[in-house]
């Protein structure tokens, strides 16, 4: 072939390229500006939606629904809240429930994945207990405290299996459709370059099914959070300091302010916990190139 | 280079002798191949044409030793085989760079030289500096480059492709025929090449071996003339494409 012919075989590819490639729109002129003004497009919405919902709870207060003694109104309840948050026993209180919420979650990480694997792997177990998984999902977890009560008594263990019986089915859930929905595209190619054994799981179906596998986690989380409230308001435990001990001990003490303090508090963990999970489902979403 | 049409014989790399393939038992039994045999010369490209139906996709399974053969046998003599499909079947999760790398992880190659391997590898298929873009990044006929990459980087000197370029524009395909001639060229590779497509078969093969459907067997076998590099809407490229086309319309009414 002549220089010439090569030369310009080189500029028709990388024309082509330059031509298929979506032009950058701006990505280089991020500036401090823009930043902040995507921050603020994100966090008005937020914003207008706690205002919207602290102006419908003070006007059903002012209508005089019930006393201000059973239902203050966040007037009340708000400096109470910051009052809490700065005792000593308030961050006990959370260590603890956030402590158990943890171990539980990881506890119904580790079940979870073990039966994931399992019945995507063994046809006979998945006929068996396939549905099984699917039936337990939509159990109110809270139906299993009596007979976990029974089992481990007034104890840590008994809210730990109600959790684990709550979370690690969406968690096994996630992760045998993440593995089933394998493009089988990826899988042949896969076969081709000859990936077998562990590294046929570590370099393909793992990370294939990764994006199925935090929406089953984020759902698991969801479950685990439930679990963990209702445990705490019914089990408790030689007065150890917690959210849900806390609840109750404001609920036996009429102090309504502190009741709707903590209120506001699980709500709080609730939300930033599925911030944080929304984080890694797009995260893993953008890197897929799976953004809508 | 090598691979002109008048070329004594080469030794074979791969040899596929009177092989048959049936899917299913008893009524339901499907036959996808029967009586094929093809041998592929070292350092050759061949083109497989046929309508839908003519077990190629069958075909580059067994040969890539995916699947055996009900009868007959397969040999490709100790050769290193990797495939590439119509899909560019990249992982979305790497980069890459972290896709070419794949093939060699299998292979246990060390981290350094999977790097150094990488860089060639894109320099080859004119990729140069694109090792850690995601695959959603690029276009088509890019991804395609970067699995025509990662085959390579596999080891494997016979390469097996599946309408490699058939979701592809024209354009795009027309320059991709114009890059694979020249990889080819360069590794010394040998290729078996499965298209729809007549011009392209004859544009880039030195045989073109066409196939009945249900079951595939072996019409016929159409050596091509013309210097490389060739052009696809050249003269004597439309002229034997012409020809065969008509020889697998005839086929095609064939099952009417």
């Amino acid at each position: 072939m002549p220089d010439t012919d090569v030369r310009d075989r080189d500029r028709q590819v990388h024309g082509l390229d330059a031509l298929e490639l979506q032009p950058q729109r701006g990505a280089n002129e991020v500036g401090p500006g823009d930043r902040a003004r995507a921050l603020w497009s994100a966090t008005w919405p937020k914003l207008v939606a706690v205002v919207l919902v602290l102006a419908a709870w003070q006007a059903v207060v002012w209508s005089g629904w019930r006393t201000e003694f059973v239902f203050p109104g966040p007037d009340k309840v708000l400096p109470t809240l910051f009052a809490e948050v700065t005792t000593p026993e308030f961050w006990v209180a959370v260590q603890v429930t956030m402590r158990r919420a943890l171990t539980g979650f990881a506890l119904a990480l580790a079940v979870g994945v073990v039966i994931g694997l399992a019945v995507s792997q063994f046809k006979p177990l998945r006929a068996a207990i396939g549905s099984l998984i699917t039936g337990l999902q939509t159990m109110p977890s809270i139906v299993w405290f009596p007979f976990a009560m029974l089992l481990y008594g007034i104890s840590e263990s008994a809210i730990m299996f109600v959790i684990v019986l709550g979370a690690a089915p969406s968690i096994a859930g996630g992760l045998v459709s993440g593995i089933d929905y394998v493009p089988p595209t990826l899988l042949r190619a896969g076969q081709v370059m000859g990936l077998r054994g562990a590294q046929r799981y570590t370099l393909l179906v793992i990370p294939a099914a990764l994006p199925m596998f935090v929406t089953g986690l984020k759902q698991g989380w969801a479950f685990a959070w439930r679990s963990l409230m209702a445990g705490e308001l019914l089990v408790i435990i030689n007065q150890q300091n917690s959210i849900g001990w806390a609840l109750s001990q404001a609920r036996q003490l009429n102090d309504a302010d502190r009741l709707l303090s903590y209120i506001i508090i699980v709500l709080v963990v609730g939300i930033v916990i599925d911030v944080f999970f929304n984080w890694a489902d797009r995260a893993l979403r953008r890197r897929w190139g799976i953004t809508a | 280079m090598t691979a002109i049409t008048d070329t004594p014989p080469r030794t074979a790399a791969v040899d596929i002798n009177d092989i048959s393939k049936v899917f299913g038992h008893g009524g339901g039994a499907v036959t996808a191949i029967d009586g094929m045999s093809i041998t592929v010369g070292t350092g050759e490209f061949l083109s497989i044409v046929g309508a839908s139906g003519c077990g190629k996709s069958t075909l580059l399974s067994l040969v890539a030793g995916l699947d055996r053969p009900t009868t007959g046998t397969v040999d490709v003599w100790g050769h290193r085989v990797s495939m590439m499909f119509q899909e560019a079947a990249l992982f979305p999760w790497l980069s890459v760079g972290a896709n070419i790398e794949v093939p060699m992880k299998v292979n246990k190659v060390p981290r350094a030289e999977r790097r150094a391997r990488v860089g060639e590898l894109l320099d080859l298929v004119r990729l140069t500096g694109f090792e850690r873009k995601q695959p959603h990044e690029l276009s088509g006929g890019m991804r395609q480059r970067v699995a025509l990459a990662r085959a390579l980087a596999q080891d494997a000197d016979v390469l097996l492709m599946d309408e490699p370029f058939g979701a592809l524009d024209a354009m795009t395909r027309d320059i991709l025929h114009d890059e694979l001639e020249r990889i080819w060229q360069e590794k010394g590779l040998t290729v078996l090449f499965v298209t729809h497509n007549v011009r392209e078969a004859v544009r880039l093969g030195d045989r073109v071996v066409l196939l009945s459907s249900r079951p595939g067997r072996v019409i016929s076998e159409f050596p091509v003339e013309g210097e490389r590099p060739r052009r696809i809407d050249s003269a004597p490229i439309a002229a034997q494409a012409a020809a065969i086309t008509d020889r697998l319309r005839e086929e095609v009414s064939r099952h009417a």
